[in-house]
């Protein structure tokens, strides 16, 4: 373990502890927050019991959906882009401005054209997902060295076989970014979703338990998702070192 | 070394009898549209050159003169605007002619790959089978000096040896014409002295015709049979120079007297387009 990554873990296990001690010594309002400790517990209790299998599992399947329609979607929005420069000039200053916009805010819209079902959740993933997949694969592609593609050309290469065999693999690690931070988006958005107005789901139960003043179940759901999402996201990101690690320039 | 008086011997190999002709250009010129209103842009001709099969050919010329445009359009990277180009007596058109292989200035490894999948890349798109690839990527990455960083990437290594890959990639296709843009432009010089010999053992070792575009003029008068020393923009040849070197020349060559001679030669044809080409940047 790199010493970087061990003092990462003292911080944590020590921030950790911290709570621990203030929140069991009343530091902190016991009424509102409980020990790390007993949100462990009540995590694993909520697990063991399988109540809310039904619920994760439908939180897992629409933030994959939302995934990927969100990748499929933002790396074709991305390569049209950079196939039409017209385009581009057109919807540039509406991709720069996008994360500015609350795009949280169509939400009720889409809950009156889809209903409450899953589909408004999938749509706000797929939302929230898809600019930055295309942004990030459009800069993939632009940042192909251009002697890359000439040596395409001088192996007479087929312009499938360009894209196959050359713009993919060269722009992949700026391609994946755009997977990683579509994988996180997607599921900040569902989860929140169905935090605001659903009838089922992970955030909906968590929404359910915050309400009833059940703190075990509320903190328990939270630390699962915690583990999960950061789960996730440490192997996007080991997915990600392995890949640059083979690729990165010794000058970049 | 055999001695050879100096001699400007245009279209000719360097035992000065007639070769069979590798590739040709006849009267080219490569004119670029105007954009925005501008004039179109004159970058290249009208030239002709015959390329003898198995000279090493050298051709420099001052900054922006057409040099390497000239080799995009013998490649068929780039299409002439007039006059025809015959790669073994079949014209070239927009696409580069089986047989030809390219090594470019810039770094052209794949990252993605390490070096003996670099190497195999060509052989592969062209389907020679697996087997006799293992053998050539094998003896093209001795030959250069890779075999012990056969499963590195080229991130690890340095840029000379990134450019030592990309000749191999080059080589295990076995090109019959080998065009060489300005491969050594970003090394040291003493890289480049060296990879200067490893061009000639690998001229002598496959008898592919190779064409040079060099900046350096020593680099030129070392390797070639022949130079063609190129005017400024548009880029014209003023005299094609005939080294007269033998085939088993390398780095001691330039002790010969006659390399002076030679340097001195080329470099007072160029000097006045080299002002040229500075008086038209400025």
């Amino acid at each position: 373990m790199k010493l970087a990554a061990r003092w990462r873990l003292v911080l944590v296990v020590a921030f950790v502890g911290a709570l621990e001690i203030a929140s069991r010594r009343a530091w902190i309002d016991p009424v509102s927050f409980i020990p790390p400790s007993k949100m462990a517990e009540g995590a694993w209790a909520l697990l063991a019991s399988g109540d809310y299998t039904n619920d994760i599992l439908q939180t897992l399947a629409n933030a994959s959906l939302a995934v990927l329609l969100a990748v499929a979607g933002g790396f074709v929005f991305g390569v049209c882009l950079f196939k039409l420069p017209r385009l581009r000039r057109v919807v540039d200053p509406l991709l720069l401005s996008y994360y500015a916009v609350p795009i949280f805010v169509v939400y009720p819209v889409l809950i009156v054209i889809f209903g409450l079902n899953r589909w408004p959740l999938v749509a706000i993933g797929f939302l929230f997902g898809v600019v930055a997949m295309a942004t990030n694969t459009l800069n993939g592609l632009e940042r192909v060295a251009p002697v890359l593609l000439r040596s395409a050309r001088a192996m007479r290469m087929s312009t499938i076989d360009e894209i196959r065999l050359i713009t993919l693999p060269a722009s992949l690690p700026y391609v994946f970014t755009g997977v990683k931070l579509a994988v996180v988006y997607a599921f900040i958005a569902v989860i929140a979703g169905e935090f605001v107005l659903a009838g089922s789901g992970f955030g909906f139960r968590i929404a359910y338990a915050y309400n009833n003043f059940d703190n075990p179940t509320m903190y328990g759901l939270m630390l699962l998702l915690l583990v999960f999402v950061g789960t996730l996201n440490m192997l996007l990101h080991m997915a990600e070192e392995r890949l640059y690690s083979r690729t990165r320039r010794a000058s970049a | 070394m055999k001695r050879v008086p100096l001699t400007v011997v245009p279209d000719r190999a360097p035992d000065s009898t007639p070769c069979a002709i590798h590739a040709a250009l006849t009267d080219v010129t490569r004119i670029y549209a105007g954009q925005k209103g501008k004039p179109p842009f004159h970058a290249l001709g009208p030239v002709s050159l015959n390329l003898q099969a198995g000279e090493f050919f050298s051709v420099v010329g001052p900054s922006g003169c057409g040099k390497s445009t000239l080799l995009d359009v013998i490649a068929g990277l780039n299409a002439a605007s007039s006059g025809t180009v015959t790669f073994e007596g079949v014209p070239v058109r927009d696409k580069v002619p089986e047989g030809v292989a390219i090594v470019f200035q810039e770094d052209a490894t794949f990252p993605w790959l390490d070096v003996y999948d670099n190497a195999a890349f060509g052989a592969r798109r062209a389907g020679v089978p697996e087997n006799e690839i293992r053998e050539r990527v094998e003896h093209a990455l001795a030959f250069m000096g890779l075999k012990a960083f056969t499963h590195s990437y080229p991130v690890q290594l340095s840029g000379g040896m990134r450019q030592r890959v990309c000749i191999a990639r080059a080589m295990v296709v076995r090109p019959r014409l080998m065009l060489l843009d300005e491969p050594f432009g970003a090394l040291d010089q003493q890289t480049r002295l060296l990879m200067g010999e490893e061009m000639l053992n690998l001229w002598r070792e496959t008898g592919a015709t190779v064409m040079l575009i060099t900046h350096s003029i020593d680099e030129a008068v070392l390797l070639s049979d022949r130079i063609g020393v190129m005017s400024s923009c548009p880029g014209r040849f003023i005299e094609t120079i005939h080294t007269g070197w033998s085939r088993q020349r390398d780095s001691n060559t330039a002790l010969d007297p006659r390399f002076g001679e030679l340097t001195a030669k080329v470099w007072s044809l160029l000097r006045g387009e080299a002002l040229k080409a500075l008086g038209n940047q400025s």
